[in-house]
């Protein structure tokens, strides 16, 4: 019988904090994001509209690619990051920038759904009764799409978990550092004798995935009784 | 209140040109549905920008497109009620109340939740959620909302729509007492001409996206007696309900009028009577099958459209009578005639109850030592 070996239990626990990470930083801007979706129209926003979801459609690995060439070390942002001291590459912190990369969509079309259910006329009378923009966007908005937003956190969570392509790319495959365990059956995979421990990591990413979608049900139930 | 307004505005086929000049303290804006009055309503309370014109509050420029001035919703202290109370549904009635009241300006200190919610009937609700309310409750929740944000004017945009006859009236006096008691000048937007009447004595007419004119609603009302299906109507309050002979017989401000059964649990209210509904004779009928026949003096006539209208003083209160000019003539109707009204005894519909009887809806009584056979035993 197989068993989880130290680095394949690293490589769940890196999982978990580049996707966690990963959510957490996105939040804001897909919340903003989602918020000008919903309720702004202004020229550009078709553009913004396909950048913003175009990782669904694209390849994940165009998205390393680009990634890398954005921040590789004569890569378009080099100066910056370079005088700033900050090596991103090969580095959690890559995977953390591919894995919001490609949830990023995920995450704003479940908030944006989310927003644009909110009756019109609840954000009109905050805004009657002297709420200005930014305190209706506070108390009434995002109150009332807590459930699209706790929906696009599990759903991009989820994403960030199972997120190969780009990963691979700018962050590469070292176990310890970098190997997730969609990186970490990669391995397995590619190995002669590593069938059984793919396998095994196969069932925890199941396993991880069901109870992900579980929790983003009863989140969604809980939010429908209360209304 | 001082409303100075010139605005126009396009919304993809409807276009909306209105000009307005009003002081006073309440203002009806009447018009049919798909008039403009909502978008004139969104206009005046910041919601959308309109495209040209002017917009003046006590002689404060809150918009003015020469001069590129449009005040955001929060800097105008325009507060709206809408038909659907739009209470917000995460927080309590206590929550939705305080929502402008913690956002007011801090010198103004003028009103507070205890008083309004007491003015509203409110007290009791502070804690609950808002989604259980029922229809009369959840406006009642809103404008106490829209009050306590002490605005410098109140919208309200057709308020009374959704609800049921009952709460409607009832709200109706909420409204006018709280309004009155905080000093809250109003817009009252409907297309109902009763709940208007009730409401304020100016009514602005909006017909096409146009203001066409600005006159008394009682002036209204009589104008628009011959277009509308139901005529002008009366409204009466009614008092000290008896039953007689399968009737009930009603309190007028010391005369007596007789309406069928079925108000028989109202005790007081006000109810109302078409102009339709009231026959003129010129002499006594001896015999007749309407239920009221009151001796009144014609004080006025006057024309709405191919009807004529008859204003009775009736010694307990004054009626309004249409007839036909024809009818008018052969009868010899002028003012200072003495006429008999005959009102048949359901033509009353009650408006609203002030005060209920107990009414004890009971199952037929079957007897204890009796049980009801069971065919089985």
């Amino acid at each position: 019988m197989t068993t989880l070996n130290p680095s394949d239990i690293q490589a769940i626990l890196l999982s978990a904090k580049v996707a966690t990470v990963a959510t957490l930083l996105s939040l804001p801007f897909g919340f903003l994001c989602a918020y000008i979706l919903a309720f702004h129209e202004f020229r550009g926003k078709l553009l913004l509209e396909g950048l913003i979801n175009l990782p669904l459609t694209l390849p994940p690995v165009v998205i390393g690619y680009l990634l890398l060439l954005l921040l590789g070390s004569n890569g378009w942002l080099a100066p910056v990051l370079n005088s700033l001291g900050i090596r991103l590459l090969f580095s959690w912190k890559a995977a953390v920038i591919a894995s919001s990369v490609v949830g990023f969509p995920l995450l704003v079309r479940s908030m944006r759904i989310g927003m644009e259910s909110i009756d019109l006329r609840l954000i009109q009378t905050s805004r009657t009764l002297g709420a200005t923009w930014y305190d209706a966007l506070l108390t009434i908005i995002a109150p009332l799409s807590l459930r699209g937003i706790m929906a696009g956190s599990s759903l991009m969570f989820a994403r960030s978990l199972g997120e190969f392509g780009a990963t691979i790319i700018v962050a590469g495959n070292i176990p310890g550092v970098t190997q997730t365990i969609p990186l970490a059956i990669y391995d397995y995979a590619a190995s002669p004798q590593g069938d059984q421990a793919a396998l095994l990591l196969c069932g925890i990413s199941v396993t991880l995935s069901l109870a992900i979608l579980i929790f983003h049900d009863s989140m969604a139930r809980r939010f429908v009784r209360k209304d | 209140m001082k409303l100075e307004l010139a605005l126009t505005h396009q919304l993809d086929a409807f276009r909306l040109k209105a000009e307005l000049s009003f002081q006073g303290n309440s203002l009806g804006l009447f018009g049919p549905s798909g008039s403009g009055k909502s978008t004139l309503a969104g206009l005046i309370a910041g919601l959308a920008r309109p495209q040209g014109g002017y917009l003046r509050l006590d002689g404060d420029v809150i918009f003015d497109s020469n001069s590129n001035i449009h005040l955001p919703p929060e800097q105008r202290r325009i507060a709206l009620v809408f038909q659907h109370s739009a209470l917000f549904p995460h927080m309590t009635v206590r929550g939705n109340l305080l929502y402008g009241f913690n956002r007011r300006p801090p010198q103004d200190s003028s009103i507070d939740i205890d008083s309004v919610s007491r003015a509203l009937g409110l007290s009791d609700l502070l804690e609950r959620g808002v989604n259980n309310l029922s229809g009369g409750e959840r406006q009642r929740v809103a404008i106490g909302r829209a009050v306590l944000s002490s605005p410098r004017l109140l919208l309200m945009d057709e308020p009374l729509s959704a609800l049921d006859d009952d709460s409607k009236f009832q709200i109706i006096s909420y409204l006018k007492a709280t309004c009155a008691r905080f000093n809250i000048p109003f817009i009252f937007i409907s297309h109902s001409l009763v709940e208007m009447r009730m409401m304020t004595d100016t009514a602005a007419v909006i017909a096409q996206g146009g203001i066409t004119s600005t006159c008394s609603t009682e002036a209204l009302a009589r104008t628009m007696m011959e277009r509308s299906p139901v005529g002008y109507i009366n409204i009466l309050g009614l008092s000290g309900m008896s039953e007689r002979a399968g009737l009930c017989a009603y309190n007028w401000n010391g005369g007596e009028l007789l309406l069928s059964k079925g108000n028989r649990t109202t005790i007081s209210g006000l109810f109302e009577l078409s102009s339709k509904d009231i026959i003129l004779f010129k002499k006594h009928p001896e015999a007749i099958s309407a239920r009221n026949l009151l001796q009144c003096t014609v004080v006025n006539l006057f024309e709405s459209g191919t009807k004529m209208g008859v204003e009775l003083d009736c010694n307990t209160g004054r009626l309004i009578a249409e007839i036909v000019p024809d009818a008018g003539r052969e009868l010899d109707i002028v003012v200072g005639s003495v006429v008999h009204a005959a009102i048949k005894a359901s033509a009353f519909r009650r408006l609203a109850t002030t005060q209920a009887a107990q009414e004890q809806v009971q199952c037929p009584v079957t007897s204890k030592s009796n049980p009801p056979r069971s065919p089985l035993t």
